[in-house]
């Protein structure tokens, strides 16, 4: 049933639908108004016999997580930015045991200076956790995708993170098909585990592993991100079958054909990109757009396939790899190998700060006419960032960084600080 | 009335189990059909008084839940000397996830159990000192504080040993350890310092809390046993010497431990719903330097001797004797 609602609330009442058993959760914002509306749904009996548990952190919650798991148990999160930091020793352990958990990231960026507001540093920072992760242009597609994360998960006993913008889609109210409960027990089946604790059958799980054999766990461990490569789209189409819409696989394609120029990027500002896209088209420009909603396992071959005719792509990634560039562009460049395909960098959106449809058709007509450099900062103040260097290089103890450049800001935009 | 207190002591020797008893009140070590959770054949050191007390603890659970049973276990020698493929020491389900999370995985299990409500399997939680007074701390505060049913098991033998004897939170005064080393003007461990979990726990007001000792093999088998009778969050922490940390002769680990509980040093007690509710008497207080001197690492104590040091070490001892009432002020003879 379409409803106009927050995304925090569809994304919990879509899990609510997956039938979790465990969910163990701390508060972090912004993905805060989705465990309070599971705690409720729990308490007030909606989620069967579903146990919900306020823990001491976030450490805390996917531990209790990786025994209820390994118990047999739907389990299910959410977090983000220093949560999943504060986790992230779990996170590779939970993934390493193979145990199939759910966890919403509310991608937001990740401290110091602190920040509350929406990038991808967070999840790229456990993009070689093991976990696979999907992300979601908009809310409907964050709905749909946690119904298809469980199934994933379980089919291959393995983690997923599904990644939806903190902020931008998490507390943004939009039109929702919300699906019934048996629209999603057709689609989902109980979870049958591959290892449980049983006192029947006794196992010891998580024992440790020596030189002899500790490669091979890891290769299988690729192993199943390299299976999920055919069960991202075969879910992604057994979904459709049954919800009569399109969500999710492993990329989107949009005007790709004859495009000479592509954009491609993950989560929300693909929405913003199409419609650069069809400006510039309007003007005459050969542009398309890939949205990449699988990053991990990340789709090399149909990246590749999809892109293998353009003569530039523009990856516009919320994320900085400090002291190299680009994350998701490294990855493109390595897909695209042995083509004359430019990939170009640009870092945009860091910290929540707005990436506009204006800022990408000039990106996009800079890079076609002059190229950029790599990588491209969009929409760097040079002014503040110069005025900072001179600072320390002049004084020895020039003062904490993240204040100074506040008080540049401040001052070149006129205001007194 | 006329019966006589079985004094354990009357027979002279150490035995574990006790042949003078009824079969029916000996010891589930003692009997033919234990359960053995912890197989013969791991890595642990001779002497291991981990070992002794991991396996002491879980054939009691064993026992009192007709096998019913999962382990958790934190990080630590425990799992590192039980766990490698193909020797794998468990009888029981057991899970090994990380150093600091035992006590939050337990709390899983048991949320998994209560959704699927399969409550007759129990779910105990076992780490060593550091996994429990140090890195763990904050989870098993939170798996007391929602009083969880998991019973925590710590095995404290008072230092990181899995690492290579370095000092944790439950580091006695004055211990050498490779990081409290017995140089300078405090050698080893400094005094006033370091936590004291069963108090802790206590405070949480959780419903049982005690503390046990691989010497007394009756008491911790009691408290075990006690503690699955109980629903809610408990906790047993129980006293095992380290002969490779602690410098001592693995041939008297038991005796070691022994001489911590009738110096005073190690007491031992039950506590329900935060309250002290029973003790186990010394019969004979030891002085402290019996303990001390059988250890290599309070070896920078005697020579020369640290009188300083010594008898402030000794003043804990009395303290823990006066605080738990450990010496009863009438003799123990009546009936």
């Amino acid at each position: 049933m379409k409803q106009q609602i927050e995304g925090s609330q569809a994304v919990a009442q879509a899990v609510a639908l997956c039938r979790p058993e465990v969910m163990a959760c701390y508060p972090i914002s912004p993905q805060t108004h989705i465990v309070e509306t599971l705690s409720r749904k729990v308490k007030v009996g909606e989620i069967g016999n579903c146990q919900f548990l306020n823990v001491e952190s976030e450490f805390g919650a996917l531990s209790v997580l990786i025994g209820a798991s390994a118990m047999g148990a739907r389990s299910y999160t959410a977090t983000t930015s220093q949560g999943l930091l504060f986790m992230a020793e779990a996170v590779y352990n939970a993934a390493g045991l193979g145990l199939p958990i759910v966890m919403t990231i509310a991608n937001r960026a990740i401290g110091a200076p602190i920040n509350i507001w929406n990038d991808h540093s967070d999840s790229m920072a456990m993009r070689d956790s093991g976990w696979l992760q999907l992300f979601a242009e908009d809310n409907q597609e964050a709905v749909d995708l946690h119904i298809q994360a469980f199934r994933l998960a379980e089919e291959l006993s393995c983690p997923v993170m599904v990644c939806m913008d903190g902020y931008i889609l998490t507390h943004a109210f939009e039109e929702v098909d919300l699906p019934t409960q048996e629209q999603v027990d057709d689609f989902l089946p109980p979870f049958e585990p591959v290892q449980v604790l049983d006192p029947q059958d006794p196992v010891s799980i998580g024992a440790m592993v020596g030189p002899e054999a500790f490669t091979e766990v890891r290769y299988l461990a690729h192993h199943k991100h390299l299976q999920a490569l055919e069960a991202i789209p075969r879910i992604s189409q057994t979904f459709q079958n049954i919800f009569q819409r399109s969500s999710g696989g492993l990329l989107k394609l949009y005007h790709t054909d004859k495009a000479e120029t592509l954009l491609l990027a993950l989560g929300s500002v693909n929405g913003t990109i199409k419609d650069a896209v069809d400006d510039l088209r309007t003007e005459g420009w050969p542009v398309g757009a890939i949205q990449l909603c699988s990053y991990r396992p990340f789709p090399s071959h149909a990246l590749r396939h999809a892109a293998q005719n353009a003569k530039r792509v523009i990856v516009i990634e919320k994320d900085l790899a400090v002291g190299n560039g680009g994350i998701v562009s490294s990855e493109v460049k390595l897909a695209l190998q042995g083509l004359p395909t430019i990939v170009d960098t640009v870092i945009a959106g860091l910290g929540g700060r707005a990436i506009s449809k204006a800022a990408v058709i000039d990106t996009v007509k800079a890079a076609c006419l002059e190229g950029l450099e790599e990588p491209h900062f969009l929409d760097l103040n040079w002014e503040a960032i110069n005025r900072e260097l001179t600072r320390q290089a002049e004084q020895r103890r020039s003062g904490p960084t993240p204040e100074n450049l506040l008080r540049e800001i401040g001052l070149s935009s006129g205001k007194a600080l | 009335m006329s019966y006589q207190r079985v004094k354990f002591y009357q027979t002279g020797t150490f035995t574990v189990g006790n042949r003078l008893l009824d079969e029916g009140d000996r010891t589930v070590q003692a009997r033919t059909d234990r359960s053995n959770s912890l197989n013969s054949g791991h890595r642990a050191c001779q002497g291991c008084g981990e070992a002794l007390g991991a396996r002491y603890a879980l054939d009691a659970v064993m026992r009192a839940t007709q096998n019913k049973m999962v382990a958790v276990n934190a990080t630590g020698c425990l799992e590192v000397f039980s766990s490698p493929y193909p020797e794998s020491a468990w009888q029981i389900p057991w899970l090994h996830s990380v150093f600091g999370n035992a006590p939050a995985v337990a709390s899983g299990v048991a949320a998994a159990l209560r959704a699927k409500g399969k409550t007759d399997i129990r779910v105990i939680a076992q780490g060593g000192d550091g996994a429990t007074v140090d890195i763990g701390f904050g989870c098993l505060s939170g798996m007391f504080e929602r009083n969880d049913d998991v019973l925590y098991v710590c095995y404290d033998n008072e230092a990181y040993m899995n690492t290579g004897i370095q000092r944790s939170g439950a580091t006695p005064a004055r211990a050498w350890t490779n990081t409290t080393q017995a140089v300078g003007t405090e050698p080893g461990n400094p005094m006033g310092i370091g936590k004291n979990l069963p108090c802790i726990a206590m405070a949480h007001g959780i419903p049982f809390v005690a503390t046990a000792s691989v010497a007394d093999l009756h008491d911790l088998e009691t408290k075990v046993t006690k503690a699955m009778s109980i629903r809610g969050a408990r906790y047993i922490h129980i006293h095992v010497p380290c002969p490779l940390g602690w410098k001592s002769d693995p041939a008297q680990t038991i005796k070691v431990a022994r001489l911590a509980v009738e110096s005073g040093l190690f007491p031992l007690f039950e506590a329900e719903g935060g309250v002290v509710s029973d003790r186990t008497p010394i019969r004979k207080q030891v002085p402290v330097e019996q303990y001390l001197a059988l250890q290599g690492r309070f070896k920078h104590l005697f020579n020369p001797r640290d009188e300083e040091a010594l008898a402030a070490i000794q003043a804990m001892a009395d303290r823990n004797i006066h605080l738990y009432g450990l010496l009863p002020t009438k003799p123990a003879m009546e009936t």
